[in-house]
């Protein structure tokens, strides 16, 4: 650095072009480790994917092989299980964004009112959130909601209702409950901390303003909760759009293909029916899919996350 | 013992230039105020000469050396900032320590320097605070202690008083004032504030929109402004003007016309000035006499007594408020009608581009 | 009257609040309960809410693997993985927020949406390539693609905490005559810490849970807890007894873990990206 010192006096214009340059090299090496692990991370998996899409592929079936055009493409396309699996992967994520963003922004102010024991009930809230998904699902599909066994069964026989089978009734809905038990508290925890993050004295110059406890939600702490609902979301998406091991654990995607997301429809492809060709063009598509939805909601919430 | 040149110094941001080229010498042991409204680019120009700004063009020389391309931390300054920017993780010790660690003094005389400049600034009991515990005056003097202790050529200050009470930034400029004298050091202090600028400059440098308006020494601005902006800027409250026309000048004085027909003769020098050009007259308004009946009359609107002055706002008939300096025993009362006298010999005479005319004689104390 | 609305509304609030908490935290109790029954008591319908605890289940899980080998593997895996990613993204996160250049919005914005990337989609790329590695089964590879996940996320995360330091502070560090690098460590990272620890807890968190890539890419010998838990709950695994122990030992760690750095969690979060 000391060696620009010496530099003829002469060169007035350029100097501003060499430390600004210099300035740009130390942020450029200093991005450079992370983007050029996640370009790799991002564009080696995708070309091979790219390449077994369009190769016939399967692993129990070595003697067909060879390139398949678009074959994969055309079959996964015109499979009624795909557009199924898609609309699911959509109500999954909408299902357990709404849920988690609407109910946590109202257990967020309710757990900043001061009550007994606010401190133990707050952590009892979130708590599902560090509870690994194999976990909870389990926990959900046999202890809870086990047709037989189950808390909630016992609990429906004890008022005199016959006990539902939850998961092979309405398989995605109680998907998307066990996948919102999860993530409701993320959304408490952030929203809750953003709440008490408010002003005291615009609180209390509401209040002065005459305005009522819903007035001061709608106009004073819904504003002030934007810019976290946002994180919220785009958190939560990034992790709702792959949601697998609670399917895996629960329904395995069944009955049929009814709580099949994308995620698992490619799954099962891949890894049950060996069709690596097939997977790999699924893949292909929840890239494709994944990628329009990023540019969305990113360009979305991205106002909000760089504030 | 530090000199400090700007040559032609600018700065350009994207595609706006924000400084336009400015030249200055500073010389050893100066204390320079830079003072202008917020955004004149007095506080880039110091950025550019800490190190923190580029500099887009022109040379910077600190003893002659030319350090445009010098880090911030080997020019050989230290700087106060406006927020203080102390390491909030580090005690008042270490926040003093910090530069002279990076710079491998050794353990020995880090600790006599900080405890010698500690003792100075009347910091010895907190050296082993937080900033967080400290009040704002105690923060104000750790920021200064660790510019101190550096022992810089130049020091340089970025309005390190506007986050102070008044009553405590009052008695910080005596200090600063006072330390100023006591270490030597060639000083570059930016403000806002001219009573600032007034009471503790050497050299003023006026700013504005990324030009030099004038340089001089306090008094110098204050009895010879170079132009309208400066002297509405120097001096509180600020310099009165009326409208006037020029009517003709030698070498011992201008005649002018005011708005209510009468004449003034002030001693300033127009050369080559047409008769019945626009020109300004300006006075401040300790120099303004009042007088029960005459020309120039207005009505008193409002009054503000401070003890030992009184201000008097007298709306004129164009619309225009004349503030009057009186002392403090003033009877005057609002809504009576006053007359305005002013005495030519503390005149101002600007012509239409604003630039003042030569005074046939210098004030004493701005030779 | 006024202060009437107010003791009912504080004893409604009251209600309300241990309401919601105890139906949502129910099912981690139902859990830690059912543990320490034996099987028969387990299934008992209705089920029982009062019983004589055992410890027979956890005895039966220990026998049946090494709980152990599954925890120490989940703990090298999320503290490598996190270790490794905030190593490398303080960097970025630093010159993102100090540096910026007309590229930096675009770039954040394209490594968040690295992360939408479905797994399944580059599942079969990344086995192969991870078994020509020999990485197939290894902490190591299991680390690796933890980290890669959760870089994005991290990055951006400190870039808020980053944007939050005032300026000034660092260039009197300039000022003080550091360089970038002790700018960096001395100036700027003691006083993001918060943040910082904020960060790494959420990462420490999603990687214990992380289940898609440690149930493909592991077997045996880097199997984390995630495995561990999937061996209980294959059909013949339904003893709910075993299931619980197991689940219990599973999440046991990162829950009090998560309890007593909830607050350390909390605080980080205000002074960065939620504020």
């Amino acid at each position: 650095m000391q060696a620009v010192l010496q530099h003829s006096p002469s060169s007035e214009v350029s100097s501003e072009r060499r430390k600004n340059a210099s300035a740009k090299r130390t942020g450029f090496l200093l991005l450079s480790p992370s983007v050029l692990l996640l370009l790799v991370w991002s564009i080696v998996p995708l070309v091979m994917t790219l390449w077994y899409s369009v190769q016939n592929y399967n692993l129990v079936d070595p003697t067909l092989h060879g390139f398949a055009g678009i074959d994969n493409y055309w079959y996964l396309l015109t499979d009624p299980d795909f557009l199924h699996s898609l609309l699911n992967t959509f109500v999954l994520v909408a299902g357990v964004l709404a849920i988690s963003v609407g109910g946590g922004t109202l257990l967020a102010v309710l757990y900043d009112q001061d009550f007994f024991g606010r401190g133990i009930a707050r952590i009892m809230v979130i708590s599902p959130f560090f509870i690994m998904p194999t976990v909870s699902a389990l926990l959900w599909k046999n202890l809870m909601l086990h047709p037989i066994y189950g808390v909630y069964s016992a609990m429906m026989r004890a008022v005199g209702l016959t006990p539902i089978d939850w998961l092979a009734r309405f398989p995605l809905l109680t998907v998307m409950m066990i996948v919102a038990w999860e993530w409701l508290p993320f959304a408490v925890l952030i929203l809750l901390t953003a709440v008490q993050s408010l002003d005291g004295e615009q609180r209390e110059a509401a209040r002065m303003d005459g305005a009522d406890p819903i007035a001061r939600f709608r106009y004073i702490i819904l504003p002030h909760l934007s810019r976290a609902i946002s994180v919220v979301v785009m958190i939560e998406t990034i992790y709702l759009l792959t949601v697998f091991a609670e399917i895996s654990v629960t329904t395995a995607g069944g009955p049929g293909v009814a709580s099949t997301n994308l995620a698992y429809l490619i799954y099962s492809r891949a890894l049950l029916q060996f069709d690596v060709g097939g997977a790999s063009a699924g893949g292909v598509i929840a890239i494709i899919i994944a990628n329009i939805v990023a540019i969305f909601l990113v360009r979305a919430v991205a106002r909000n996350l760089e504030a | 013992m530090a000199t400090v040149e700007l040559k032609n110094l600018r700065k350009t941001y994207l595609t706006e230039e924000i400084i336009k080229g400015i030249s200055l010498s500073i010389e050893d042991r100066e204390f320079v105020v830079f003072v202008g409204p917020s955004g004149c680019g007095k506080s880039t120009l110091l950025r550019m000469i800490a190190g923190l700004e580029d500099i887009t063009s022109g040379d910077l020389l600190i003893d002659g050396q030319r350090v445009n391309d010098v880090e911030p931390g080997k020019r050989g300054l230290a700087m106060v900032f406006q927020s203080y920017a102390l390491y909030p993780h580090m005690d008042v010790y270490k926040n003093m320590e910090f530069g002279l660690k990076l710079a491998g003094m050794p353990e020995a005389e880090r600790r006599e320097k900080i405890e010698h400049v500690a003792r100075t600034l009347q910091l010895e009991p907190y050296l082993h605070h937080k900033p967080g515990q400290l009040s704002g005056g105690q923060r104000q003097r750790v920021a200064i202690g660790r510019a101190i202790v550096r022992n810089p050529k130049v020091f340089l200050f970025d309005e390190p008083l506007s986050n102070l009470d008044a009553a405590l930034r009052g008695q910080m400029r005596v200090e600063l004032s006072a330390l100023h004298r006591k270490l030597g050091a060639t000083t570059i202090y930016v403000t806002h504030d001219q009573v600032e600028a007034m009471t503790m400059a050497d050299k003023i440098v006026v700013l504005q929109k990324g030009v030099v308006e004038q340089i001089g020494s306090p008094l110098e601005l204050y009895h010879h402004p170079r132009n309208l902006f400066v002297a509405r800027f120097i001096g509180s409250p600020p310099m009165n003007f009326f409208p006037a026309i020029f009517q003709g000048g030698d070498t011992t004085g201008s005649a002018v016309q005011l708005r209510d027909g009468s004449t003034l003769y002030v001693p300033v020098t127009s050369p080559g000035l047409l008769p019945g050009t626009k020109v300004t007259v300006g006075i401040r308004p300790e120099h303004v006499e009042l007088a029960a009946s005459g020309p120039n009359s207005g009505v008193v609107e409002v009054i503000e007594r401070l003890g030992a002055i009184t201000l008097v706002h007298v709306r004129m008939p164009d619309g225009q408020i004349i503030v009057v300096q009186m002392d403090g025993a003033v009877l005057t009362d609002v809504d009576t009608r006053v007359s305005l006298t002013l005495p030519p010999g503390n005149c101002h005479l600007f012509a239409p581009d604003g630039v003042a005319f030569e005074a046939c004689h210098r004030h004493p104390l701005a030779a | 009257m006024a202060v009437k609305t107010k003791t009912s509304t504080r004893i409604g609030v009251t209600i309300l609040g241990w309401g919601i908490a105890v139906w949502l935290f129910f099912p981690i109790f139902w859990m830690f309960l059912t543990s320490f029954k034996n099987e028969i008591q387990a299934i008992s319908t209705p089920p029982k809410l009062f019983f004589m605890p055992t410890l027979s289940s956890y005895a039966e899980v220990f026998e049946r693997a090494s709980y152990w080998h599954f925890t120490l593997n989940t703990v090298i895996v999320s503290v490598g993985a996190t270790a490794i990613a905030i190593a490398l993204a303080v960097p970025a996160a630093y010159s993102m927020a100090f540096l910026p250049s007309s590229r930096t919005r675009s770039t954040l914005l394209w490594m968040l949406s690295t992360r939408m990337l479905p797994p399944v989609g580059v599942l079969v790329p990344i086995y192969l390539l991870a078994r020509n590695t020999h990485l197939l089964d290894t902490c190591t590879g299991l680390a690796i693609v933890d980290m890669l996940t959760n870089l994005p996320i991290i990055v951006w995360m400190l870039y808020t905490f980053f944007r939050e330091v005032p300026a000034p502070i660092l260039e009197a560090g300039r000022m003080d005559g550091a360089s970038r690098w002790q700018e960096m460590t001395m100036v700027l990272l003691p006083l993001a810490l918060p943040g910082i620890a904020s960060t790494a807890l959420l990462s420490l968190i999603l990687c214990w849970n992380e289940a898609f890539w440690s149930l493909n890419l592991t077997s045996s010998h880097a199997a984390p807890l995630t495995a561990f838990i999937a061996s209980f709950s294959s059909p013949e695994g339904l003893f709910f007894g075993k299931l619980s122990a197991a689940s219990t030992l599973a999440v046991a760690p990162i829950l009090v873990f998560g309890w007593i750095s909830q607050k350390q969690l909390v605080r980080g979060l205000t002074f960065g990206a939620v504020k």
